[in-house]
């Protein structure tokens, strides 16, 4: 099938020069560490508070380093031209554009699950939760990326398009922000955290089918 | 230039406006198997956007493509055409080599290996140098290379003689005179003064255009 | 698009083109306008002087005849914004477009008002100015998205390029605001429950909802006018020297 081996060209090609400028890539990931180092500066060295809040200050940093690393995700094809060749590939750009959010994913997101038990441990947050933690990284950080990548590709033409993309995005993220950490929250007061898990799972089903068609149609619009 | 039904690439009454700017109105012409087009006209008269037109990035405002007798969109035009842009659209962190081969999983495979098609383009050797290392005129011949390795009928040139020495210039006539020779088609805009002695070159001002 | 009858496309086409809509506008604003206050008139009245005080909240409650209205408003113009962005981009419509763009800001500034008059509600109620209830949140993301239309319509310089990029901006938003929305209400259910949309047993007395429904009414109709009109300018804007505005300045001149 030539649309898959397309779909996995895409994605070796982005993992390759993920690999060859490895420096940029941890930036997020160092990120994400730090901002959640900075929330027991900033509100005292409290276990109590910073186990109650160790759910929300995980899954805030987390989607602010998901944010952080958007950026990546098209800009440096756009900039040397190879969004234009992708657009007159006979391929649908859909799919193309799935490989390149799953290669992203790769990157950016999964190393977010190796340091999880850190920051856990950092916030004091229950050894019964890391699981839940975990399996909602993983369900949640693809969201991330899949929800993200309409924004990008929205504002990928504009020379300071960041604060735009904050604006645009971060107000869709919120369903994801609500169920990933209700789960932990949940899970770290010893609750059953199964539909929050089943919400996650259906909504990262329904992006997958669904965001890359309008991020397509918007990588269209940006290379107009 | 003749309007002939034989026309492989059909423009019929394409116009397009920037800014509330009429870039051209009424813009009909065809475009035959071993036929090359060269656009002409000054600076903002609409050339790079029509090429654009040409390959969808951007909408027309009025007017119709066809490719084969159907619409672009409903035909195999984005499996027969290349375009080579003013980026080249390569990835400098990676090598020749992968970078071709990338094009060809997105493509489908042309009349020449990749192996052959560096050769034509004078970069053999230099597979697996990182496109970072190359000089601009080097690029530029990668991005004619990618041209070759897939396959494409009509190919879509906005200035490609940029950054290129009186040699490469030379190349580049003489791969699009093979091309035409094949049946393939060109369309192309330059400031150089082209040196066609040998080829059938069409030319459309774009200035005319009110 | 083929599975439309001709004749009808044609009528949408004809509507659609900017110098007949503009007209249309400009014979339409004046009816827009009586009915405007045929409607307001009479829902004010009869919301702060005819319908009782509520036995529990007194007459602070009163401030439902702008807060409900507003916030069903915020809502309805999100959605006829996803709506003329679908039309916008499946038939390139240019009226759709200028439409879109044109009810982003009257629907923020709902959203707006119904955000401060929440609050204004919630002093006596709650006591405080601000309650993380379920849908002053979903009002406040609301306006987020609505912020989101208007600074990206404004950032890409290309107007047609802009007009694309909101109406798939629109949809995408369309289809999470229920997800937003109920995400939201299950986060915190602390506000009272819906209280006109059951219809089978409304809770509200049948003289606090007809001064509502009137100035839902109103509402409406002033979103009309205001569109219109912000229409109209941005008609203008877009074509300066298209040959029906240099007519239409010629006739005013």
């Amino acid at each position: 099938m030539p649309l898959i081996q397309a779909f996995f060209a895409i994605v070796r090609r982005d993992l390759l020069l993920a690999f060859r400028r490895r420096a940029e890539m941890a930036n997020p990931l160092f990120f994400f560490v730090l901002v959640v180092t900075l929330f027991p500066l900033a509100v005292g060295a409290q276990p109590n508070l910073l186990r109650a809040m160790a759910p929300g200050v995980i899954w805030v940093s987390a989607l602010l380093a998901a944010l952080l690393s958007l950026d990546g995700l098209f800009r440096s094809d756009f900039e040397d031209g190879s969004l234009e060749q992708l657009l007159l590939s006979p391929h649908p750009l859909s799919v193309l554009v799935l490989g390149k959010v799953f290669a992203h994913w790769l990157v950016t997101g999964l190393p977010l699950l190796l340091v999880a038990p850190l920051l856990a441990l950092f916030m004091g947050l229950p050894e019964q939760a890391m699981p839940t933690l975990w399996l909602s990284l993983i369900l949640a950080t693809p969201l991330l990326s899949l929800i993200g990548a309409i924004g990008v590709a929205l504002t990928v033409g504009l020379r300071r398009g960041g604060m735009i993309l904050s604006l645009l995005v971060l107000p869709l993220y919120v369903p994801v922000l609500i169920f990933a950490s209700g789960a932990v929250d949940r899970a770290a007061g010893g609750l059953p955290t199964g539909a929050q898990i089943n919400i996650l799972a259906a909504m990262l089903l329904l992006a997958l089918v669904l965001t890359p068609l309008p991020t397509a149609a918007a990588l269209k619009m940006s290379v107009n | 230039m003749e309007h002939s039904s034989s026309a492989m690439l059909e423009v019929a009454g394409l116009s397009c406006s920037r800014d509330d700017r009429l870039l051209f109105s009424g813009l009909s012409f065809g475009l035959r198997p071993g036929q090359v087009l060269l656009l002409e006209g000054s600076n903002g008269s609409g050339k790079t956007t029509l090429l654009r037109i040409l390959c969808g990035f951007r909408e027309a405002d009025g007017g119709e493509i066809f490719w084969a007798g159907r619409r672009i969109a409903e035909s195999r035009y984005f499996a027969d055409m290349a375009y080579v842009g003013h980026a080249d659209g390569t990835k400098k962190e990676l090598t020749v080599l992968e970078n071709l081969r990338f094009a060809l999983a997105l493509g489908h495979p042309g009349q020449y290996s990749i192996d052959l098609a560096l050769q034509k383009v004078r970069l053999s050797g230099y597979d697996d140098s990182p496109v970072q290392s190359l000089s601009a005129g080097q690029k530029r011949r990668l991005s004619l290379a990618r041209l070759l390795v897939t396959h494409s009928i009509l190919w879509i040139l906005d200035e490609p003689f940029t950054s290129l020495d009186k040699q490469g210039i030379e190349l580049i006539e003489t791969l699009m005179d093979e091309h035409a020779k094949n049946g393939g088609m060109v369309i192309l805009t330059s400031h150089h003064d082209l040196t066609f002695p040998h080829l059938g070159l069409q030319r459309i001002h774009l200035d005319s255009c009110p | 698009m083929s599975f439309i009858p001709a004749p009808i496309s044609r009528f949408f086409h004809r509507t659609a083109s900017p110098p007949h809509f503009y007209t249309l506008a400009d014979k339409l604003l004046p009816w827009l306008t009586v009915l405007f206050l045929l409607l307001l008139i009479p829902g004010l009245y009869g919301g702060l002087v005819m319908a009782p005080a509520d036995y529990q909240q007194g007459d602070s409650y009163r401030i439902i005849y702008i807060h409900v209205p507003a916030a069903w408003m915020s809502l309805f113009i999100y959605v006829l914004m996803a709506v003329m962005g679908g039309i916008a981009l499946v038939w390139r419509m240019k009226l759709a477009e200028v439409m879109l763009i044109s009810s982003a800001p009257i629907g923020a500034g709902f959203t707006l008002v119904a955000l401060v008059t929440g609050s204004l509600w919630g002093k006596p109620m709650w006591g405080t100015w601000w309650v993380w209830d379920a849908r002053l949140t979903s009002e406040l993301i609301l306006l987020f998205l609505y912020l989101g239309v208007t600074s990206l319509y404004g950032a890409i310089e290309d107007k047609r390029s802009a007009a694309r990029a909101v109406s798939i901006l629109a949809l995408v938003g369309v289809v999470n605001i229920p997800i937003i929305h109920y995400s939201v209400e299950w986060w915190n259910t602390l506000h009272q429950g819906p209280t006109v949309s059951k219809m089978d047993k409304p809770s509200i007395h049948i003289s606090m909802l007809i001064p509502l429904l009137l100035m839902a009414g109103a509402f409406k109709v002033y979103y009309a006018i205001a569109v219109l009109q912000a229409a109209k300018l941005e008609l203008i804007k877009r074509e300066p020297s298209a040959q029906w505005v240099k007519n239409l300045l010629e006739q005013n001149a």
